[in-house]
């Protein structure tokens, strides 16, 4: 059992846990994940880990509502035990030196795992340009703790809601322009997959080498089932182990994005199940 | 009329038979198949033993459990004396009686065997096991501490053997498991409906009670390392049985297509998950009305028949050889065939045809013939010219084997493997690294839960020698 210690509510959808994890906090890189399951009757499922704290054996999990087990995980309050916390899982992301700028996009939810990501390549002595962008300014969060993590940080809102109007890929573009493409050895961009797919094709415009952590339907996470299988260049890989990070532009982005809607159906019958059996969505506690 | 010098004993040709649900009914459902013996089947069956002095039967069990002893106590009616000395070698009697080959082990040696059926030695075993589950365990008597800590590495059949023993012998054993419960393939691979998890967690729990510390969600390879274990932790010795739960898939075009399954994928969410209770349990699995399970083996039985439960009008074993070839247990596919599976022999797919969303919509395949035999001495298949056809199936699960997981043999230092990744071990379980033991498919690639018990014995009495030694 593993005991949340702190929580925060970014909006109605977008949480903030920090989870009492010491085996994972001790080894755990950025760019890794965990898989957790509620409760007994309860579903794996795969979070990036957006921070950690080695002393405290700690683990930070941002994640949105989209379904039963994230709408039940954002009922649960400090004190409350999640049944099982695995990790850390996947690879852990490629951090160096790189000549130039790297640019770091975090759309969404996907800002919480890009954040170790940024603070690690500002650590190894890179000049890091963060871009976070969310569809309005009431889900945006973590930006004090991007702009501590990047060099410099732009902020934008689909809506304008929020500090200036318009999409991640728009700053991304003006960022490319201004540095000119071959200063910028890398883009790292985590998000919706929408998103993502719109960052690589404007990468690939320029042939900016551009890094996205893949988000795929997941069972164990450790390479036994092939669920999350994705083809990388023609070649059918395990996210969960040869992942989650890959070359944007390798990504068959059609199937991820059909593989992904393969349980959609049974998904929406599980909320509703669990809507109707507590009524009030009281956490489905059983 | 003369008179026989000694009364010859009457002997019973044939095994009493395993009262088991209905085909049609238990095609639908997940409770399990055969429903066990009674006290009073069992001892007449525990009857037809003749207590041979050669006790041939033992040579067939990997574990070297006293068969003869056993069953004369069950004849007996001694059903507590019975399960002591089964126990005595083995610590998983309730899944060994259930899904051990014994046609091809202890039962394949029995001297019945030779002109009638053989005693069912299985069947006795299971029936003692769920015996002692139902009115108490006896927790065994364990040595004293001997100081030293083994850790065991992945907590399936081999992985439970080997901390049993260890654990008896006075040596502080800590599994850890990848999982969110111990058990292994018995867990996630194995159906309900021929081996109750409940039962496999009954016999975990009688681990802990001999001081056996199980850590899940613990991945060896990635929180820590085999050599963090020895170094760091300061355990004196490591068994990996780490298994082969890597999937094949078959590299045809459509593999990734909706609706394509790993056996393992397909067997975790019905078994681990209870996808079949979906939604009271939130793992949900989704199939059409016709699917087809590449391969034939007990994975590829055990995907059909699963697939029949959750629904499935039509399930087909597609398999490239003839039902002579077939790598699955008689009895297996005996009850596949039974409960309404087909067979779809000398046949293979080419490619999974998908739909403009993504779905599985069929399977092009090629008819097979039998030619010359092969390395393996079975005969090879060779694709007809010019068969090819179009089946018509909605999903396909592919159950064409497993390799071994990489994630622990690839973060080990100075561990000799062989080109598909598995760990060499020697007849002693002994690898190349001094102190790391391995035995189970993670050394001979997939097999039985009886041989990686039997490596795990194995396994357990070098890691003995070992300590005992240093």
């Amino acid at each position: 059992m593993y005991k949340i210690l702190e929580k925060q509510v970014f909006s109605p959808i977008i949480k903030e846990l920090v989870v009492e994890a010491p085996k994972v906090a001790k080894s755990c890189k950025s760019g890794q994940f965990i898989i957790l399951r509620i409760h007994e009757e309860g579903e794996r499922i795969p979070l990036t880990i957006a921070d950690y704290d080695r002393e405290k054996g700690t683990i930070t999990i941002v994640f949105q509502e989209v379904g039963k087990t994230t709408t039940q995980l954002g009922q649960m309050e400090v004190g409350d035990y999640i049944k099982d916390f695995v990790g850390p899982l996947g690879e852990p992301s490629h951090i160096e030196k790189f000549d130039g700028t790297v640019v770091v996009v975090g759309g969404g939810v996907g800002i919480a795992p890009v954040h170790p990501i940024a603070r690690d390549l500002k650590e190894a002595g890179n000049n890091v340009i963060g871009i976070i962008g969310s569809r309005s300014g009431d889900l945006l969060f973590w930006e004090d703790k991007m702009r501590d993590a990047c060099s410099e940080l732009q902020v934008t809102t689909d809506d304008g809601s929020y500090v200036r109007k318009g999409f991640v890929t728009d700053v991304l573009k003006e960022i490319i322009e201004a540095k000119g493409k071959e200063n910028i050895p890398l883009v790292l961009a985590i998000g919706p997959q929408p998103m993502m797919r719109a960052v690589c094709n404007l990468t690939k415009e320029y042939g900016v080498k551009t890094v996205v952590s893949l988000n795929a339907t997941m069972v164990d996470g450790t390479g036994m089932c092939g669920c999350c299988r994705v083809s990388i260049a023609g070649a059918t890989k395990f996210v969960c182990v040869d992942g989650p990070e890959f070359d944007g532009h390798d990504v068959d982005w059609f199937e991820l994005s059909r593989r992904g809607g393969i349980f959609r159906d049974k998904e929406q019958k599980a909320m509703e199940h669990h809507v109707c059996k507590c009524g009030s969505g009281c956490g489905g506690a059983k | 009329m003369t008179e026989a010098k000694k009364p010859k004993k009457e002997i019973k040709p044939v095994k009493n038979p395993m009262p088991a649900q209905d085909a049609l009914v238990r095609a639908k459902n997940f409770s399990e198949v055969a429903t066990g013996y009674t006290q009073e089947t069992v001892i007449d069956e525990a009857k037809r033993c003749l207590q041979c002095r050669k006790e041939p039967c033992r040579q067939g069990c990997p574990v070297e459990v006293d068969i003869p002893a056993f069953i004369g106590l069950v004849a007996e009616g001694d059903f507590t004396g019975a399960i002591s000395k089964i126990k005595e070698k083995n610590a998983l009697p309730a899944v060994c009686g259930r899904v051990c080959p014994q046609e091809a082990q202890c039962e394949k040696y029995c001297t019945l065997g030779k002109k009638h059926d053989p005693v069912g030695i299985g069947r006795i075993e299971r029936f003692c096991a769920d015996w002692e589950l139902a009115t108490g365990v006896k927790v065994p008597e364990v040595a004293p501490p001997t100081g030293k800590r083994v850790a065991i590495v992945g907590s399936g059949p081999g992985g439970l053997t080997c901390a049993a023993d260890l654990a008896k012998l006075g040596h502080k054993v800590v599994m850890f498991e990848a999982l969110h419960v111990a058990g292994g393939v018995l867990m996630y691979g194995i159906p309900e409906f021929r081996l109750p998890k409940a039962v496999v967690q009954a016999e975990v729990e009688n681990l802990r009670k001999i001081g056996v510390e199980i850590e899940v969600n613990s991945v060896v390879g990635k929180f820590t390392t085999v050599d963090a274990l020895m170094e760091e932790q300061g355990f004196d010795a490591v068994y990996i049985g780490t298994g082969a739960g890597l999937p094949y898939f078959m590299n045809i075009p459509g593999e990734n297509a909706c609706g394509v399954y790993s056996a393992n994928e397909f067997l975790t969410r019905t078994n681990l998950m209870k996808a079949y209770q979906f939604p009271d349990c939130d793992t949900p699995i989704k199939l059409g009305k016709k699917v087809a399970v590449l391969g034939g083996g007990n994975v590829a039985m055990d995907s059909a028949r699963t697939a029949l439960r959750l629904g499935a009008e039509e399930s087909y074993i597609v398999y490239r050889r003839s039902h002579e070839e077939l790598p699955a247990r008689k009895e297996e596919a005996e009850h596949a065939e039974e409960e309404g599976v087909k067979f779809a022999f000398l046949t293979s797919p080419t490619e999974i045809v998908q739909n403009e969303d993504g779905w599985v919509t069929g399977m092009k395949c090629l008819k097979y013939e039998l030619g010359e035999p092969d390395a393996s001495g079975r005969r090879r298949p060779v694709a007809i010219e010019g068969s090819e056809f179009l089946m018509d199936i909605d999903t396909v699960v592919v159950a064409i084997g497993q390799g071994p997981n990489p994630l622990v043999p690839r973060t080990t230092k100075g561990l000799e493997l062989t080109k598909r990744g598995n760990i060499v071990a020697d007849e002693k379980a002994a690898t190349s690294k001094p102190g790391v033991y391995a035995g189970g498919d993670v050394v001979t690639g997939a097999a039985t839960v009886i041989l990686a018990m039997g490596a795990g014995r194995t396994a357990a009495n070098s890691i003995h020698e070992y300590l005992s030694s240093k």
